[in-house]
């Protein structure tokens, strides 16, 4: 039986054997085998000394139980490290942040407590998947929504508070933002509820966030403050129809006026879903299907050092007679609404010259399963794991790693940023050995600031893995210095991260650092989860 | 209608994947996973437990991540649908899912029960020859 650090084998040997008492032997996992399952299977440090692994894993199926195993854990200053359905893959998984923490596995705590089709709102526990909840939601023929993120495995609560993304309204891919409410089990046990969950008897903890006093949602995501047991999330109301419409452009430059007119239709509410930018002159084959060789030619006008030249490339567009950028916007609502929006968005793109336009015409929801057949699911609030199908063995991937990691830094929302983060990201690949890229565009999941998503690969050949890790802090440290910072990390890299957020002095961290001392003064929560170290292990893990 | 939808493009990242999918890439297809749209009855044992856990990504349909690495993998010499195959054996289906393979990850207890494993491991072998 491993012990965790800091701890002795009779005190933690005693705490078994409470928790026992409280969850049942059942659901107290202390046999190698049993601790394995917590690994995290696209671990950057798999296999090696490093790997941050679990002690042992305790697994309650109710709040009261969180908070007497939390208890006990402060009683005996156990490292105890929460984990929701455990399937934040590549952004660390069920493994522990600090190698030897014992997992507190909320999984079983799978209920949904309350679905509220009027107010469109759902109250859920840790361990509800996406599918469980659209699962509920499809049983009970509620006329209800929910944002997915692209692994439907995960839940609300955990990809919430790991600040995900999804793809309908604005209002709702941000996982975060679209939540209304929280349950917190603190260091002590003790039970904590925000917003309006915080007045007994508030008829209202779904339906207004900030409740009173100063609104501390925040402190509990990408954190080590509290055990998040219950949140609750805006739903959207199921849309009547839907409407694609895709505006391509011929010249290199169109995309920076593109992004322009994007924003305006976007933050003015005249499209909804998240946009989809592209470019059919870079474009290859579908998924899992060798895409044609590139180009030699487009391949070397890309390779340029400075940037591809804007007139050769325009040059080469013209020649082969295939636009340079797309852009596709998802309508939802009314039929009529949907048309004259998409009207309106290319009389607005018409300002670009040469810009054309096609559309998918008004379809009614919810999809039919053939018409399903040919979108993306969670686009229409359908989870699904079809995204893994980028990281399996395919025609493509003959050779697939054993996982990836995201390097996921955020640039800024115009088209200047997408060209230098181009040069920047291209050059450094070179420098580091890594895949040159050919072009790449980022993600609109929130719709003030751009995502670029570029996978690392995992493997089980522990010297790459360790290159690798170094290449990954490396771009961390380049787009620092470019001003562009990753929005999530696997806990290989958290603390490299929080690094680069480090104005005056890491006042931010040290923030973090006194709102730890002063909640978990133990520091028994997530230890080193973001960076974040409480007092006892800050020197030697800092 | 089929390419205008195609549209995951470069903003699937990914460029520092070796080898991985690029450009204009976009799974094509996937059930949406629901219990239920699972009928029981009249399947076999352990049927409901796989559609439920693991259909997901074994099932039928081109964008099956699971489905079409094992196509992949075996080019026609093994069926790609886990439900069709003969030649696997509970042990190894525990090992998978008990340690993942390849991007398959690991499964937990607390997501699948040892008493729902065993059913799908007999459904997964219920035509092997006996």
């Amino acid at each position: 039986m491993k012990v965790p650090p800091g701890v002795s084998p009779e005190d933690f040997s005693d705490a078994l054997k409470q928790w026992e008492g409280i969850v049942g032997k059942e659901w107290v996992f202390t046999s190698d085998a049993d601790v394995a399952m917590y690994r995290d299977a696209y671990s950057p440090f798999y296999g090696e000394e490093d790997e941050l692994v679990a002690s042992a894993a305790v697994a309650p199926d109710n709040v009261e139980d969180v908070q007497k195993i939390v208890k006990i854990a402060n009683t005996y200053k156990i490292p105890i490290y929460p984990i929701s359905t455990g399937k934040n893959l590549g952004y660390g998984g069920s493994a522990p942040a600090y190698s030897g923490s014992v997992v507190l596995d909320l999984k079983r705590m799978n209920r949904i407590l309350e679905v509220n089709e009027k107010n469109a709102y759902a109250l859920v526990e840790p361990g509800v998947s996406y599918f469980d909840l659209y699962r509920y939601i499809q049983e009970k023929g509620l006329k209800l929504w929910v944002d997915v993120p692209d692994p439907g495995w995960g839940s609300p609560v955990g990809n919430s508070l790991d600040r995900g993304g999804g793809y309908l309204y604005k209002e709702y891919r941000n996982h975060f933002d679209s939540h209304c409410g929280m349950e917190v089990v603190l260091a002590n046990g003790e039970l904590l509820r925000t917003g309006m969950g915080a007045m007994p008897g508030a008829k209202t903890w779904q339906q207004y966030k900030s409740g009173f006093g100063p609104w501390i949602d925040g402190i509990f995501s990408q954190s080590n403050f509290g055990v998040v047991t219950k949140m609750g999330f805006w739903l959207l109301p199921a849309p009547d129809s839907y409407l694609a419409g895709t505006i391509t452009v011929p010249r290199y430059n169109d995309v920076t006026p593109l992004i322009e007119i994007l924003d305006y239709l976007e933050n003015t509410g005249a499209t909804q879903g998240m946009p989809f930018l592209g470019s059919p002159l870079l474009a290859r084959g579908p998924l899992g299907q060798a895409g044609p060789v590139p180009d030699p030619e487009l391949t070397a006008l890309l390779a340029d050092p400075n940037g591809p030249s804007p007139q050769a490339m325009d040059a080469y567009a013209a020649k082969k007679g295939i636009h340079h950028w797309s852009c596709t916007l998802g309508f939802y609502g009314a039929p009529k609404a949907n048309e004259a929006n998409w009207e309106f968005s290319k009389e607005k793109f018409s300002a670009i010259p040469g810009a054309q336009f096609k559309d998918s015409g008004s379809m009614k929801l919810p999809l039919t399963p053939e018409q399903q057949a040919h979108f993306n699911l969670p686009e229409f609030g359908i989870p699904s794991l079809q995204m893994f199908s980028i990281g399996a063995r395919s025609a493509a991937n003959p050779t697939p790693g054993e996982g990836h990691i995201w390097f996921s830094p955020i640039i800024p929302r115009n088209g200047e940023a997408i060209f230098e983060a181009n040069r920047v990201f291209r050059q450094s690949a070179k420098e580091l050995g890594l895949p040159v890229p050919a072009f790449s565009l980022p993600t609109c999941y929130w719709n003030r600031a751009f995502i670029f998503l570029f996978g690392f690969p995992i493997t089980h050949d522990i010297e790459t893995n360790k290159k690798n890790r170094v290449k990954f802090q490396k771009l961390v440290k380049i787009a620092a210095e470019h001003g562009w910072g990753e929005y999530r990390t696997a806990p290989a890299h958290q603390a490299a991260v929080m690094d680069t957020y480090s104005f005056n002095n890491h006042a931010l961290l040290r923030f973090h650092e006194t709102l730890k001392d002063a909640v978990d003064p133990n520091g028994i929560l997530s230890a080193g989860r973001y960076g974040i170290w409480p007092k006892h292990l800050r020197e030697s893990k800092s | 209608m089929k390419n205008l939808f195609l549209r995951l493009i470069l903003a699937s990242g990914l460029i520092f994947v070796a080898q991985a999918a690029s450009a204009q890439q976009q799974p094509s297809r996937s059930s949406a996973w629901t219990r239920a749209t699972v009928n029981g009855e009249g399947q076999p044992k352990g049927y409901v437990q796989f559609q439920d856990y693991c259909s997901m990504c074994h099932g039928e349909g081109p964008g099956q991540p699971g489905t079409m690495a094992l196509q992949a993998k075996y080019k026609g010499a093994q069926p790609a649908l886990l439900s069709q195959r003969t030649d696997l054996t509970p042990q190894l289906i525990k090992l998978y899912v008990r340690n993942g393979i390849s991007i398959m990850p690991i499964f937990r207890k607390t997501e699948i029960s040892d008493a729902d494993l065993d059913l799908i491991a007999d459904y997964l072998t219920r035509n092997n020859k006996k």
